[in-house]
This record gives C-alpha cells, structure tokens and sequence, in this order.
C-alpha cells in the first residue's frame, strides 16, 4: 500500500522539514487516520460536496471536439463546474473538516494561480476561521480576480516578494509561518507535494474525481477509457483522477508539464520531464534544480504550473512506468484553450489546457474510437486578463 | 576523537561553556568567510558554523535569507567551500567546523561523496535544518563512519519521547531551538527557556548548545546556569551588512569584535548537570 508507513512511495516522499514541524505532521497524520476511518467524518464531507461543492461533476461527451479530432471521443471530467471553479475545493473541504476537529482557529494556504486559494478561504469564510493566503507577487498580477476574491471573503492575502515571486516562494513563506504559529494554526496544503502526510491526504481528498469518472464512464461506455490526461503541476488533479485507474492496468494515464517556452529554453516548468531527484518542501521528489541542488526558476503562462517540484507519488508513477509525463508549450496550450472555447462553449483554465493541448497533439497518431478522459481541473474566468498579453 | 568532543572535554576541564558563531558562507564573498573564520576563533569562537547557502531556506528568517540570496549570486558551492576550509586547515585552523544547510544541496552533490570530502578537507559536523532525526539515521551512520558529527535539532515542539531520540542520536552537541519559529535575532527570549534547557540537558551527557533568537550579551548572561554552549547567527550577520560597505580588514574586525562581546557574556561551565 502506497505510501508505507514512513509516507515513502518507493524511494520517493518522506518528511524532510525542521524539527519543529515534525510532532505537528504526525499529529495531523494520526488525526487523518483516525477521521478518515469514522463515518460521521465521512457523512458530513460527502454532504458538503454534494450539497456545498456541487459534486459529483458531470463526465461530458464533447461531441464538436471528437468531430474535430476525428474519431477520437472526448470525455471532459467538469471538475470546472465546481463552486469556486476547480477541483480544489475537493481538498479545502476534506481538510477544514481535519482542523476543526483539531481545534484549530487560524488556516494557512500557499497559492499560485489562485484556485486552492479561493478554495481555502471560501471553506474558512464558511467554517468560521481566520486565514492568511500567501502568494508571490507575479502570480498577484496575473491571476487578480482570484486575489479580490480572496479578499472579498475575508481572507489576508500576504504578497511574497522573494526568489521567483511564485508557488515555490509562496510555500517557503506558508512554511515559514507554519514554524512560527504551529500551535494555533492549521496548514491547509493545496497540493500532492509537501512532507508526508499532506501527499496522502490530499490524493485521497481527490481521488473522488477518479471515482466518479471510472463509474460514470462504465455506465456511458460500458467500458474503460483508453486514456486519461491530466496537467501537473503539484500534481492533485491529476492524481485525483488517476488513482481509481491505477489498477486498470490498460487505462494509459498521461500527466502533462508545463514546457513553457520550449523545454530547451530554460523557461518551462516541466519538472518530471526535465528534473532529477532532489529534496524540496518536505519531500524526495523531481525538482528542477541546477548541478549544486539550487532550484531553479520556472515558467509558465498557467500559474498554477509554474512550479519546480511534483508530488512524490507521481515521482514513483514516472518510475515504474505506470503513468507517462508529457509536456506542452504554452503556445500549444493557448491553442487549446481557444479551441475548446469556440467549439464546445467551455473556457477552460490555462491549466488544464495544457491537458487538452497534449491530446490534441497526438490525436493524430490515436486509433480510430479511442476513448479519452480529459481532466477538466478549472475554469479560465481568472485567465481572461491575461489573453491579450499573452 | 573529532575536534568537537575534543573542544567539549577542554571546555568542561576548564569549567566553560562554547560560544558558536553562525555565519553565511560566501557574505559578503567567501574571502571574508576565510579571513573571519580565524578571526572569530581568535575573539573566543569555540566552534564555528558555516552555513551553506540554499535558494529555498525555509527555516531561516529573512536576515540569512538574504545573505544566502548574496552568497548565491557570488556562486558559491559546496566544493568551493570545502576548498576554502581545507585551506584554513593546512594554514593550521583548528577551531572546529560545522556546516550548517539543508539537505537538497548535499543530496546533488552525493552524499557519500560529499561525506569523503567533507572528511578530507576537515569538516568536523553537519546541521541539515530539513533532515530531522527520523530521516536522517541512515546518513548520521554514514558520517559518523568518516568522523562527522551530524548534529540534530530539537524543538520547543517536541515532545518528551522526541527529545529523548533526537538527544540519543546527536552526536557532537544537541542543538536546541529556543523558540517556535524561524532564525533571526529577537529582542527577548522565550519565558521558561532556561527550564526547558536543563530539561534537555538532563536527558543526556550529549553537550545541548542553544541558538536562534539570541542577540545580545544580555541574552547570553540569562541563560548562564542553562547548556554547554551559546549560538549566535542573525545577530553577526547584522553586524556584517552594517560593515558591508567598509574595506573587507574593517569588516572582519568589526564582526570579530562582536564575537568578542558576545563570547565575553559567556559565564557558566559546561558539562553541568
């Protein structure tokens, strides 16, 4: 069973942090544990996903776009129909639950383009706690709809001014305050990277999506799909709509990078395509790092991408091969998201874009009645500013 | 014997506890860290901890982010800092060595590699922020085979059980953080730190040494009846950015100066129980 005891997927994961978080980790791990095990826990997150969330999504058969790809079918798992746009809400909702069992009153988030964050401070809005976001300063100006709406529900935006001015610095920041506040604060990860347990449970908070996708999809098809394609940055959606499949050993699952401004630019933030081993955030994992381990700054148009390490699990899925990693530029990406606009009346975030954009890529070379799922993590409403610069 | 239990048994014959200054390897420029190192060891320095700089300190508060972030853009490394400490050794420094960093940059070097390295050009300890004593037994074993002490943290945090691991597999000295929180020097410690202090000591003969938050001579004077050694690291590297801008023989006298002040505080023995 994966992670082992000591939060290892393989030689991946593990819980790389100062001292002074560790007992705080563990607590959350037996409180995890106990909670995820108790049926009050589970009736009440699954009413709030249903009735607060909006779950379960639709699984939508595109039929304008499979015309265009001509003989592939599309299926698009709507997780952008999600209140608050994206399947981050999964996770905020699964883990406020966890802090207020652990009677805890402050929440911390890091965010990048902005999704997890509103996800956090819409579930602290409506749990009744105080809660600081941090987020780089460059990432502010791209996604700002996300940072007012943030504020509007009464959360502290902090902006991060440091290294990258991204995801990466914005998770330094939340980890720094972590260090200071452990006491009285609860650190509500967004993502399947970080010390262990965070990668646990945030991959079971999501995998929600994979179930729903594997019944609905045996109840349309009456079969699996041939693939499923996924954007990583983290790597949560794409782990959440992976992990029912991981077992269907004939369902290829596809995860796709962001390549930026081409993978030999030096500007992308495809970590498991151009990465190597290294220790960042708490965690054994792919990082995009120079030859003395200094990580490295990262590109993407779709913030919540632009990120120089990964989820251990998906380290450990790229090694024994179960999963494949690809990656798209943000050009390509770009062409997706008008696409999937103009013919299906889905605007579709930069993010999950990608996804759509790599199978679009190679559709051409896919066999006539292939089935794929396409994750559809996020809407693009907060993307709209940024079309005409980019 | 390593130079680390060496210093501790002629501290505690002498009835003194270690004063450890931290500086950031390569601030202003990895010439100063050379000239300091004697320089410190000469104003009273016991030990000596040089931290390695890394892109992504999230332990340290935001005065040793940014000598890291100075250090970075001067390109330094690890191999160019064991090259400086392997000079200072043949140049006969024998103040003992500590680098302290997190784990990423040891993990891109090798760690067996580097552990031979580290061996050869006279590193005598290793303090990973991110390596806490869970994960890191494997490599202590491992350095411990080349002579290195890796030296773990304990926090406000831990709880008994804890303590009682990360003391029993520390070797060199336990290195106790005195708050909840990242580095940086802070205007008055926590209350009860002196208790916890003792508490620690209690549960080991390995030497408990005390650092972040420490900042002043009057911070080092209340904890005299506390440990076996002081660490100050913000507070000199202030001292540094204050002199940045002189001539670098003002800077190195300056910083030593302070050392001086700071070691001066230091009453107590070590080794009190």
């Amino acid at each position: 069973m994966m992670p082992d005891k000591k939060g290892y997927y393989g030689i991946f994961g593990g819980m790389f942090v100062p001292e002074t978080l560790v007992p705080a980790l563990k607590e959350l791990e037996k409180v995890y544990n106990k909670e995820k095990r108790s049926r009050r826990f589970r009736d009440e997150l699954g009413f709030y996903l249903k009735y607060y969330a909006g779950r379960p999504t639709p699984l939508y058969f595109a039929d304008r776009l499979s015309a265009r790809l001509k003989g592939i079918e599309v299926y698009l798992k709507r997780e952008d129909l999600l209140h608050t746009g994206a399947h981050k809400i999964n996770n905020a909702l699964g883990q406020i639950l966890l802090a207020k069992r652990m009677g805890k009153k402050r929440v911390i988030a890091e965010t990048g383009a902005g999704q997890h964050g509103v996800a956090v401070a819409t579930v602290a809005a409506k749990f009744g706690f105080e809660c600081c976001v941090y987020m780089g300063t460059e990432d502010m100006e791209r996604q700002a709809p996300n940072v007012l709406r943030m504020k509007l529900l009464g959360t502290k935006v902090i902006p991060v001014n440091s290294g990258s001015r991204t995801l990466k610095d914005a998770i330094n920041e939340a980890l720094r305050d972590w260090v200071s506040n452990v006491g009285t604060t609860y650190y509500l990860f967004g993502s399947v990277a970080g010390p262990h347990p965070y990668p646990l449970i945030v991959r079971d908070f999501q995998s929600v999506i994979g179930k729903e996708t594997r019944k609905q999809i045996l109840d349309i098809k009456g079969r699996l799909p041939d693939y499923i394609f996924a954007c990583v940055g983290g790597g949560s959606n794409s782990i959440g709509i992976f992990h029912a499949f991981l077992k269907d050993r004939r369902v290829k699952l596809i995860g796709v990078e962001a390549a930026g401004l081409g993978l030999g630019s030096g500007k992308h933030a495809a970590t498991l395509c151009k990465g190597s081993p290294g220790v960042l955030h708490g965690a054994k994992s792919y990082v995009l790092q120079d030859k003395d381990g200094q990580i490295l700054a990262t590109h993407s148009v779709a913030a919540g991408l632009d990120y120089p390490g990964v989820g251990p699990e998906h380290s450990f899925l790229k090694e024994t091969g179960r999963a494949q990693y690809a990656s798209v530029t943000d050009k390509e990406a770009l062409e997706a998201f008008n696409l999937l606009s103009r013919l299906e009346g889905i605007i579709p975030a930069f993010e999950s874009s990608h996804a759509l954009a790599y199978l679009v890529k190679i559709s051409k070379k896919l066999k006539k009645g292939t089935v794929a799922v396409v994750n559809l993590s996020g809407r693009g409403d907060k993307d709209l500013g940024n079309l005409v610069e980019s | 014997m390593n130079r680390i239990e060496e210093k501790f048994r002629q501290l505690k014959r002498n009835g003194k506890k270690a004063f450890i200054p931290y500086i950031t390897c390569g601030f202003p420029d990895l010439r100063t860290t050379e000239k300091l190192i004697p320089a410190m060891e000469k104003a009273g320095a016991d030990i000596i901890e040089l931290g390695v700089p890394f892109s992504d300190p999230i332990a340290d508060g935001p005065v040793i982010q940014f000598s890291s972030q100075e250090a970075l853009k001067k390109k330094v490394n690890l191999r160019k800092i064991l090259k400086m400490v392997s000079g200072l050794r043949r140049r006969r420094t024998q103040v003992p060595v500590v680098l302290m960093g997190y784990y990423n940059s040891i993990c891109a070097y090798g760690e067996k590699k580097f552990l031979r390295d580290a061996a050869k050009a006279g590193i005598d300890g290793l303090i990973i922020a991110d390596l806490p004593a869970d994960e890191g037994k494997a490599f202590s074993r491992q350095a411990a085979e080349r002579g290195i002490d890796v030296i773990f943290l304990a926090a406000p945090t831990s709880g008994a059980q804890r303590l009682k691991k990360i003391a029993r597999l520390s070797r060199g000295y336990v290195y106790y953080v005195s708050l909840t929180g990242v580095t940086g020097a802070r205007k008055e410690l926590p209350p009860g730190l002196r208790e916890k202090i003792r508490s620690v000591c209690r549960l080991t003969s390995t030497p408990v040494c005390v650092g972040f938050g420490i900042s002043k001579p009057g911070h080092i004077r209340s904890l005299e009846d506390a440990g076996d050694g002081i660490i100050v690291g913000s507070a000199i590297i202030n001292i540094m950015k204050k002199n940045a801008g002189r001539r670098r023989r003002d800077l190195v006298r300056k910083t030593a100066e302070f050392v001086g002040k700071l070691a001066g505080a230091l009453t107590g023995a070590c080794g009190e129980r």
